[in-house]
């Protein structure tokens, strides 16, 4: 597929602070599926201290260690401003665990201690001393999404504030409400790890879509792509995992 | 009562076919002081090796080169690197009496385990290897599993021996208690642009540490060629040249920890001739780049783990491409997160593609090939019906099976069958 349909730009913020569980592989997949559909992306890292794109259109965050979290915070918060103005304008993002609760309102550490988040997403979340670990099967407005869990946080949902999906194995956000993850406008927050795009490619072209569409000003023109194999990955997760 | 009900569930764990932890889960359960017991007359004390990647062929390494020097030797060598397993390996050994006949005892531990073992029997001495990414769902964090090293240096009694590159590792000198000693192993700093085939460096951060300067007592690599390699020891001394069974630098390192143990355990007894003869003779571990012959042609397999380990594999076999399995199971002994599979390139594979992916994650290694744009032939998720195409569809031509632990383990006693090789744990050397 040489025709070229235009250019998007992925900005995944903190690559090597917040990605130790496979989330590069959310911003390979993404990629692929654009050159694959005719675009030419373009990938930016974004680390601590750099000025942040603000010419991003399609921004990924992933999950990473306590150690790498006190990393990004000053970071963050010296973005918080461009990020927030991305986000009103309708840049799609996906922020993965730990990134998705720093989107939030607050972290409230096992101590009581209140660590802010950015607030882009209306969530707050609480420290706990278990950890919520293993697979993950959804229901979402994309579908069944499968992923893998693993985190201590436990995440509850201001009220209005829609969840990604619905529970229909595993933990999701806290464990006892069967949500799962958050959505405001295009900004997308989740736990799954995975990573979530590859298996999940309804919902990966459904990001490629809005920022498409933002970027070019112009309707997503699909390519074909044989999804056999994504599909039957996700389909024999959700087989084994969901009792019916 | 307890070695009398280990040793019944032994031999019915092994009419069975079954797995090795089982009858140490019976004595545990029977007596918890059976190891500290068993173990408690040993006079040149317990070493345990433990790290992310090497574990099994270092311990094979390490007690290979202690046998060749006269000393009776208690190992765990099926791999089962729980407590469970250690004990029940020692099942097959010990007298009614439960105390363990041998002059050390050095065990395979894994990290988490190590910790748990070290807090009914504190180790004399331990091996520290690396702290790499591997099975967040079990450890969670590496910064985790580098503090389970650190608490294990703490209980250590007599000598610790640290990877001096890996700086998770090292820094935990600070650690020791007073009066136990530290030896460091590592590379020569001429071949130091190499240590990113050792290590993964992605998820590290350049932190204020300065490497330790090695003193006379620490084993420094130096390769000659791709096979050839020495053990450098300050300015004079030397063990090799030599070459080993196993391919790759990865396992040179390995030989290069062993050989700095041994000496460190063995001061004036140990001899650079013996360690040379030990290590020529090691076969690589079950599954760790064994190679079977299968119908005339050779057939290796390579136990994948973790990004760090998946690299190094690729890296070691990468300049010889052959015709490829890969064999991805998602049980707890494989970690349950296959996520891992995305921070390894495959690129090294494309211009040969993958013939076969099978396992439990068959299609989840076919999605991550395809998006590394490597071609896959085909996807088989039953690994017997997989193997039995691989091997008969590729009959004449040298094959390569990249398999996760419980792939591994039941691929191997499918080939023991097919090809009348030793069962698992049956390791004769």
């Amino acid at each position: 597929m040489s025709a070229n349909k235009g250019r998007i730009k992925i900005v995944h913020i903190y690559p090597r602070e917040m990605s130790i569980y496979g989330d590069l592989g959310n911003t390979r997949a993404l990629a692929s599926r654009l050159r694959w559909h005719g675009y030419e992306p373009v990938v930016q890292q974004h680390h601590p201290g750099n000025d942040f794109p603000t010419d991003a259109h399609l921004v990924l965050g992933g999950g990473g260690q306590d150690s790498g979290q006190a990393r990004v915070e000053d970071d963050l918060a010296h973005n918080a401003d461009v990020l927030r103005a991305l986000a009103a304008d309708g840049t799609p993002m996906l922020m993965i665990c730990g990134m998705y609760q720093l989107f939030g309102n607050a972290f409230i550490t096992v101590q009581g201690e209140r660590l802010p988040g950015i607030g882009i997403l209306d969530v707050t979340t609480q420290g706990n001393a278990k950890r919520m670990i293993g697979p993950v099967v959804l229901r979402t407005a994309y579908g069944d999404v499968v992923g893998y869990e693993n985190h201590s946080g436990s995440t509850k949902l201001a009220p209005g504030q829609q969840p990604f999906g619905t529970v229909r194995s595993g933990m999701g956000n806290n464990g006892t409400d069967a949500t799962e993850g958050a959505v405001t406008g295009n900004v997308f927050g989740s736990y799954l790890h995975g990573p979530l795009l590859p298996a999940n490619p309804r919902f990966a072209d459904a990001l490629i879509k809005l920022a498409v569409e933002r970027a070019l000003c112009a309707l997503f023109v699909p390519g074909l792509i044989d999804d056999e194999i994504a599909d039957q990955a996700r389909t024999r997760q959700v087989r084994r995992l969901v009792r019916r | 009562l307890a070695v009398a009900a280990g040793k019944a569930a032994r031999a019915a764990s092994r009419l069975r076919g079954g797995g090795s932890a089982l009858p140490g889960l019976v004595v545990e359960t029977v007596d918890p002081r059976f190891l500290s017991n068993a173990l408690a007359d040993l006079a040149r004390g317990v070493v345990v090796v433990t790290g992310t990647n090497g574990k099994t062929t270092t311990t094979k390494m390490l007690v290979a080169i202690l046998r060749e020097h006269g000393l009776t030797v208690f190992t765990n060598p099926t791999g089962s690197n729980f407590t469970r397993g250690v004990i029940s390996s020692m099942l097959a050994e010990i007298p009614l009496s439960g105390r363990l006949r041998a002059d050390i005892a050095v065990l395979e531990l894994d990290e988490a385990h190590a910790l748990k073992f070290a807090s009914s029997v504190k180790p004399t001495h331990s091996l520290l290897l690396n702290v790499a990414r591997d099975q967040l769902d079990r450890f969670a964090e590496i910064d985790h599993t580098a503090k389970l090293l650190a608490d294990l240096a703490e209980q250590t009694t007599t000598g610790v021996v640290l990877n001096i590159d890996d700086s998770f590792v090292s820094r935990i000198a600070g650690r020791v208690p007073d009066g136990v000693t530290v030896t460091y192993f590592g590379v020569d700093p001429s071949i130091a642009d190499r240590l990113p085939e050792l290590q993964e460096a992605d998820v590290r951060f350049e932190d204020e540490f300065t490497p330790p300067r090695p003193s006379d007592a620490d084993g420094l690599l130096k390769p000659h060629d791709e096979r050839s390699f020495e053990v450098r020891f300050g300015q004079t001394e030397r063990v090799g040249p030599l070459v080993l069974k196993q391919r790759g630098l990865a396992a040179m390192i390995n030989a290069t920890a062993a050989v700095t143990t041994a000496k460190a355990l063995l001061a004036k007894e140990f001899r650079q001739s013996g360690a040379v003869a030990a290590l020529e003779r090691v076969e690589p571990p079950f599954g760790r780049g064994e190679v079977i012959d299968a119908d005339g042609q050779p057939l290796e397999l390579v136990l994948v783990k973790n990004p760090a380990g998946f690299t190094v594999a690729l890296g070691t076999y990468g300049n010889a491409p052959v015709t490829t399995m890969v064999a991805i199971n998602d049980n707890y002994a494989d970690g349950r997160d296959v996520s891992w599979l995305y921070d390894v390139s495959f690129e090294s594979l494309r211009e040969k593609g993958v013939a076969l992916t099978s396992g439990v994650r068959a299609y989840d290694m076919a999605l991550r090939l395809k998006y590394d744009d490597v071609a896959v032939a085909e996807v088989e998720p039953d690994l017997g019906v997989a193997l039995e195409r691989f091997l008969t569809a590729y009959r004449n031509e040298p094959k390569r099976i990249f398999c996760t632990y419980t792939a591994m383990m039941a691929l191997r006693r499918d080939l023991a069958t097919r090809y009348g090789l030793a069962n698992f744990g049956e390791d004769p050397a």
